[in-house]
């Protein structure tokens, strides 16, 4: 029986030790003068489950700290650049998992964060088109208005709220 | 007008700010009939919250207050909108695939008729100048022109194709039924009629803009227009406004200049005020001001920065309008879910 999935055996790593840190305040003052670094923005996205497979994005690799990268060179405008990796080139899911990382994101970050997406250069075949899509606020504002895509999508991050 | 001589000190003060949406502000359109002696000032406003709201200004108090929430007839978000040239209605994009239009019956606003066609999210609506034709577009990458008949009624005159992918913004010539459009296809496109009437396109901007074309504005002699995109850039375009007049469809819109270097986030909207500022908005937050400079010696004019305001909103702007009434007077909308009002001064020093 042929399995419908992108990638049927996808190569599962070890997930990072996660370090101590200092208690957080759940509703953190959105003008908190306290800056949200690297860690923090992976905590909230390495455990989001990818669409096909039981295992998060961390242990998939598809997300690591290290593609996590503050851009501070406004004052006035914070930013983060998450880059991700499918775990095949031709990877349909690759939209659905960056929608997955905007969405979290959104729901986890003050507003006053930028959040640019993209896939790791080299790594996906349709990899501008889908960059493009990613970073059209327009079309994931109309997307996230598509009930079905919303499940897939809160399916993935429930084991990221834990 | 010079901006050189009136002292390099400029700076936008802000008025105030309308809330009431409940989720990001896509859109606003002054009324253009209002901000008169006559008329106080009035503004729509179009939401994610599937809303859109009408502001007017006191007369007595010169504060502006929500008079009306035009709710329970689009079910998804409502993207764009606009009032006709008279004032008298107001047409709204929405992504549920329709385009409403709204009349003022006595103080309230009904919705009179519903434009259905468009295969999903429609993202603007325009009037031509004599309120005969209306335009929508959509991300189904199509542009469809509108008759407006007698007692409300709309007829579709025209499906253009020819964008290869969705259609962000539509804006009619402020004086010629000329139509333009701009694309996530990082395109813009020029329709006009021929002399059978039909539509086609007559000139496709390919190479300009790298990435999405967001937002198209004309200046007040209708011989210019300017363009923002997500590549981080403006571009102003000229044509030869009698050779068009004339009914020349052959005329062609040709670059002028580039702004960049000032924009590093996308700029999601571009408008040109009647004295010639250019302002924009931006997803970092901020309002750019940019007038034509007389320092420019080879190639023609060229603009310049008049002035930047960071944080005018806490997050993304969506849109700014100048108002058609009072001078340097202008609104912006942003993902904040707020509406601000501003005045561009002169500060004194």
């Amino acid at each position: 029986m042929v399995s419908g999935l992108i990638n049927a055996n996808p190569v599962v790593y070890e997930k990072k030790e996660r370090r101590q840190r200092p208690a957080s305040i759940p509703d953190a003052d959105e003008y908190s003068a306290e800056a949200i670094d690297q860690l923090e923005v992976f905590d909230h996205v390495r455990d989001i489950k990818d669409p096909e497979h039981p295992y998060s994005l961390e242990e998939l690799k598809v997300i690591s700290e290290d593609a996590i990268e503050v851009d501070d060179r406004r004052s006035y405008v914070s930013c983060f650049r998450v880059t991700f990796t499918p775990t095949v080139e031709h990877c349909s899911m690759a939209t659905v998992i960056g929608l997955c990382l905007r969405v979290k994101l959104m729901r986890s970050l003050p507003s006053r964060y930028k959040v640019d997406i993209r896939v790791a250069p080299g790594t996906h075949a349709t990899e501008a088109a889908v960059n493009k899509q990613l970073n059209d606020k327009e079309r994931i504002a109309a997307a996230l208005e598509n009930p079905n895509l919303v499940d897939m999508v809160d399916e993935c991050l429930a084991p990221s709220y834990a | 007008m010079d901006f050189d001589d009136e002292g390099s000190n400029f700076e936008l003060k802000e008025i105030q700010t309308l809330s009431g949406h409940t989720d990001r502000v896509w859109s606003l359109a002054w009324n253009p009939a209002t901000g008169t002696d006559d008329a106080q000032p009035v503004i729509a406003s179009c939401s994610g919250d599937k809303t859109v709201r009408i502001w007017e200004r006191s007369a007595l108090t010169r504060s502006w207050d929500c008079k009306a929430v035009l709710e329970e007839t689009h079910t998804r978000t409502v993207r764009s909108c606009t009032w006709s040239p008279s004032g008298k209605l107001l047409a709204t994009a929405s992504f549920d695939a329709t385009t409403a239009i709204w009349e003022n019956v006595g103080g309230d606003f009904q919705c009179v008729s519903t434009l259905e066609g468009h295969e999903n999210e429609v993202k603007s609506v325009s009037w031509n100048a004599s309120e005969s034709l209306l335009a929508t577009c959509s991300r189904d990458k199509t542009v469809w022109i509108w008759e407006v008949m007698p007692g409300n009624e709309f007829e579709c005159a025209s499906v253009l194709q020819g964008h290869t992918q969705d259609v962000k913004m539509i804006k009619w010539h402020p004086t010629m039924d000329i139509l333009f459009s701009c694309s996530y296809d990082n395109t813009i496109k020029v329709w006009a009629e021929d002399d059978t009437g039909d539509w086609h396109c007559i000139q496709t901007i390919v190479s300009g803009h790298s990435s999405t074309v967001w937002a198209i504005s004309f200046n007040a002699g209708g011989d210019k227009m300017v363009t923002c995109s997500d590549d981080l850039t403006l571009k102003v375009w000229e044509a030869d406004i009698e050779g068009m007049r004339s009914g020349n469809n052959q005329v062609l819109w040709k670059h002028l200049s580039t702004l960049s270097g000032y924009h590093d986030r996308t700029i999601f909207s571009v408008h040109w005020s009647r004295e010639g500022i250019i302002a924009s908005g931006a997803a970092d937050d901020a309002i750019r001001f940019f007038v034509e400079s007389k320092d420019s010696v080879v190639d023609g004019p060229s603009y310049r920065l008049l002035l930047k305001k960071e944080k005018a909103h806490d997050m993304d702007v969506n849109v700014v309008q100048w108002s058609p009434g009072e001078n340097r007077v202008m609104a912006s909308a942003s993902d904040d879910g707020t509406i601000k009002i501003w005045e561009l001064a002169t500060s004194s020093n």
